[in-house]
């Protein structure tokens, strides 16, 4: 390990102490892990260290079932017909990997790990503002993403993740139950981002004003205000397809008086935001680890914490470009799309100023950066494949094809997990206090990447040749591309089972990281990995910006 | 052009629109292939030119000048407005159907596509239409929603129930293009396919004239004699291509939408209303007159009414090919085939 910590610690963290090497000192302050052990110390937390950690925990087994799924799906592809599964298994697969990954892997992933762990620090807070709604946002989660589960094992759900009705409102699998589960999680996701916003408000320690805080938080305060405005209109529009699906009222089914295309409107209206719900938080890991591996200022602070504002007001004018072909005037798919590019434009300004952070920094290329790379290019090509089909025209031929399949999933993965690993990398000392080993960091990500690309650059092609979205059985002509993407799936599951071990070797094994193992200004590394409970000791003065690489950093940790 | 689609993996463009919006597909991938790799060269030449180089190193602070910012802000901005003009152009011209469009009415249902012609003419899966002439279609469903797609002409659009939707085409060259159900409709949705059968003006008369019959064997299932030496059973596999039976039924024992036609003749059905009937000549001619009275286990009822659709001919060559299958081989093992409606020639000619 070629990490020189800048700040010497104060005091090794409990577990650093039974390291190999490292001096048992006296430990002066218990950390967050160490103050208590029981289980009930655990599941009972209001430490917002904790809940992230438990949920970070949850996330990751939910994210594995998901993936199971989509290596079974990729599977199934191998050949153009039955391969594995029947056509209706298939269908109850694609739609539990979307249902898992859309809402119990992607939404809350960053914010409510990542965002629980270090958001109170950055803003130098004790916790959150409201500690105990933040533990039951964390049961209200586990209690939905259980009924989601539960309605597997009576009979699946073969609707898409999208739940079109009329087809939603007739289909006889378990509708209603996986659609309450994830009516119920939209409360999770509601209390942590009313708990975010009013920590961000409220809790900022002395000298935090809104243009010191480090750009994480601003990401995840623009994400907070999505998730807030936009997630009760899932909940009303989950609520009419359960009472259509369950007890026949036809709110969408014109056999009944009841109008499809108001559902896709409804539903678009949230789930259009929700895109920028999961890929904002990482648009914010992005922007903390550019700076602290480039040691370097962000090139425009106020363009990247305003664009994060841009992207969250100007995300709700865009969902009537799911439906160019859904049957919506000229006049509305005209404005959807022009209002569609602007969404771009903000992401655009994000992407030149992380890469021009670089110009002239001090830049040390470790596992997180190199994920920022993957996402930088996947980001940049997913996102401009976004602007292509807001030019109408060709989205009248991609549209609920597998171009569409490839473009989000560039965005979802190439942008959001890519994103959501370079968090793992670089905040896991911190939550840990140990080092995962950069190799083999390194090792696995140039395999997710590599990975990524081969499954999913085939499926623009197979979009373009017409291929649509979910066909079990395809024309035979398409299936030298869906090979490809298959054995491209394999690489980018080997990279995470792989970095799933090192992180597992690491929890026990790793070197000690010390209060700052990466040098870098941000609020969250003043205190000692892992932070004690209350993570400062003593109200810091901050008094250094979180981006102020111009002069030395104290010595002094706030434990 | 033919280089460009072979590059993107576009099907040749067969109606009158896909050239430009092929060309705007192109103009668009390019910049987006060059932009991302231009942002991905740029981070990875700042990492090697400004390597860190002591652990300690400090940086100077260095910011973006407003100048930089406007001059990216407009270029960016003009770049997809640029692209959403081209875009809005064309979507508006796919939308609008010209003056004097030819009309077909389209109904679709859970796994089918049924044409119905301003002469009065039906016909399930098999869409034709003339070479170089604007078709009108105005579209229905009888269910859920389902979306009508033809990639070969770049046009697409949703068909809903209890309302109607329009799409129009005019096809350049003649032959077959596979129509694709893009949006998903329950558990056969893949297997909701077509074609479109763009005929010259000579073949389009002879069609509106004599109907789905391939000039060779015209009067093929029309009676006794009426394919020449032509036997019943083989009169009955052309009309089973022709009328698109084998759109739903397999001859090979596989199972589909609808039971296989391999060894039917004579077997017990199990019906879901839990009675027993033996598949004789009754049995079959009632199913494809009145296919819901007799609906077997296991299957949806989804097959239309063929009552005025089949001559008296036609039924009997489909019954006597049937009645033919009653000692075919045992099915492979695979459980659901390729759907032989994609692979049929133009003109329904055997594969």
């Amino acid at each position: 390990m070629s990490t020189t910590p800048l700040a010497p610690a104060a005091s090794p963290a409990p577990e650093a102490s039974h390291a190999p090497g490292a001096s048992p000192r006296p430990v002066a302050h218990p950390s967050y892990l160490g103050v208590d052990t029981t289980l009930r110390s655990w599941l009972l937390t209001t430490d917002h260290k904790r809940i992230g950690v438990l949920y970070l925990v949850t996330l990751l087994a939910t994210m594995a079932l998901g993936g199971f799924f989509a290596l079974a799906l990729r599977i199934e592809h191998l050949t153009p017909n039955a391969t594995i599964v029947s056509a209706m298994t298939y269908n109850r697969m694609f739609t539990l990997h979307g249902v898992i990954m859309v809402w119990l892997f992607l939404i809350p992933s960053i914010p409510s790990s990542f965002g629980n762990f270090v958001l109170p620090m950055m803003v130098g807070a004790k916790d959150v503002a409201f500690p105990r709604l933040n533990l039951l946002s964390y049961w209200i989660f586990v209690a939905g993403s259980i009924l989601v589960l539960l309605s597997t094992g009576i009979g699946g759900i073969d609707t898409g993740w999208t739940f079109y009705p009329p087809y939603s409102s007739i289909s006889a699998t378990a509708v209603p139950l996986a659609l309450l589960g994830v009516f119920i999680i939209g409360f999770s996701t509601i209390l942590t981002g009313l708990n975010f916003i009013v920590t961000t408000h409220t809790m900022r320690a002395k000298g935090v004003g809104w243009m010191r805080l480090p750009l994480f938080v601003w990401s995840i305060y623009a994400t907070s205000i999505i998730q807030v405005l936009a997630t009760p209109v899932l909940g009303m529009v989950l609520l009419f397809v359960v009472v259509d699906n369950g007890l026949g009222w036809g709110l969408f089914d014109p056999a009944r008086g009841g109008d499809p295309v108001l559902y896709q409107h409804l539903f678009w209206f949230y789930s259009h935001p929700a895109v920028y719900i999961m890929v904002l938080p990482g648009m914010g890991v992005v922007s903390e680890v550019v700076a602290s591996y480039a040691r370097k200022n962000p090139f425009s602070y106020k363009a990247i914490a305003y664009s994060s504002l841009g992207i969250a007001f100007v995300g709700f004018l865009t969902w009537g470009h799911h439906m160019f072909v859904a049957g919506m005037s000229k006049f509305d798919a005209g404005a959807f799309g022009v209002l569609s590019m602007l969404v771009a434009v903000f992401s655009a300004i994000k992407v030149f100023n992380w890469t021009w952070t670089l110009k002239r920094g001090a830049v040390a290329l470790k596992t997180p950066l190199l994920y920022i790379f993957a996402f930088l290019f996947l980001f940049v090509f997913g996102g401009m494949t976004g602007v292509a089909t807001a030019s109408m025209s060709l989205d009248v031929h991609w549209h609920d094809t597998y171009f569409i399949v490839a473009h989000f999933h560039f965005i979802m993965v190439g942008g959001t997990l890519t994103a959501f690993l370079a968090g793992l990398h670089y905040w896991f000392p911190k939550m840990c206090g140990r080092m995962y080993p950069e190799r083999l960091g390194m090792l696995s990500a140039a395999l997710v990447f590599a990975g990524f690309f081969v499954t999913f650059f085939p499926q623009f092609l197979l979009g373009n040749a017409g291929m649509p979205r979910r066909y079990f059985n395809y024309p035979p002509q398409f299936q030298v591309l869906h090979i490809v993407s298959t054995v491209g799936s394999w690489v980018l599951a080997a990279g995470l089972i792989l970095t799933a071990f090192y992180f597992l070797w690491s929890l026990r094994w790793g070197a000690p990281a010390g209060p700052n193992p990466w040098g870098s200004r941000s609020f969250e590394w003043r205190t000692a990995s892992p932070p004690p409970k209350h993570n400062f000791r003593r109200e810091p003065p901050f008094e250094i910006d979180p981006y102020d690489y111009t002069q030395p950093l104290p010595d002094e940790v706030y434990q | 052009m033919d280089i460009l689609r072979a590059i993107l993996a576009l099907p040749s463009g067969g109606s009158t629109v896909a050239d430009r919006i092929d060309l705007l597909h192109g103009f668009v991938i390019t910049v987006t292939m060059l932009v991302s790799t231009f942002v991905f060269v740029t981070a990875a030449w700042f990492t090697a030119r400004y390597h860190r180089k002591q652990d300690d190193q400090l940086t100077e602070n260095v910011s973006a000048t407003r100048g930089g910012e406007a001059v990216l802000i407009v270029g960016i901005l003009s770049m997809f407005l640029l692209w959403w003009v081209i875009g809005f152009r064309q979507y508006v011209e796919v939308r609008d159907p010209p003056e004097g469009s030819e009309v077909v009415y389209v109904d679709a249902k859970q796994w089918m596509w049924k044409f119905a012609y301003a002469d009065g003419r039906v016909s399930n899966d098999a869409l034709t239409v003339p070479v170089g002439r604007p078709i009108k279609l105005v579209m229905t469903s009888r269910d859920v929603i389902h979306s009508f797609y033809v990639p070969g002409f770049r046009v697409k659009q949703d068909v809903l129930p209890g309302r109607y939707t329009t799409l129009w085409f005019e096809v350049k060259e003649p032959g077959t293009y596979p129509i694709w159900c893009a949006e998903y409709c329950g558990v056969s949705h893949s297997l909701m396919r077509g074609e479109v059968r763009a005929l010259g003006a000579d073949d389009y008369a002879r069609w509106k004239r004599q109907g789905d019959r391939p000039p060779p064997d015209a009067d093929c299932g029309r009676g006794p004699g009426s394919c020449g030496d032509t036997s019943l059973v083989e009169q009955g596999r052309l009309v089973a291509e022709r009328r698109q039976c084998v759109a739903c039924h397999t001859l090979d024992g596989q199972k589909h939408i609808g039971p296989t036609w391999a060894r039917l003749y004579g077997s017990e059905r199990v019906l879901a209303d839990g009675r027993r009937v033996i598949a004789d000549e009754g049995y079959l001619t009632r199913s494809m007159m009145e296919p819901t009275a007799d609906v077997v286990a296991g299957y949806r009822e989804v097959m239309p009414s063929y009552r005025g659709t089949l001559t008296a001919g036609e039924t009997s060559a489909l019954v006597e090919l049937i009645r033919s299958l009653r000692d075919a081989p045992a099915p492979s093992g695979i459980t659901l085939p390729r759907l032989e409606v994609t692979a049929a020639s133009d003109g329904g000619t055997s594969p």
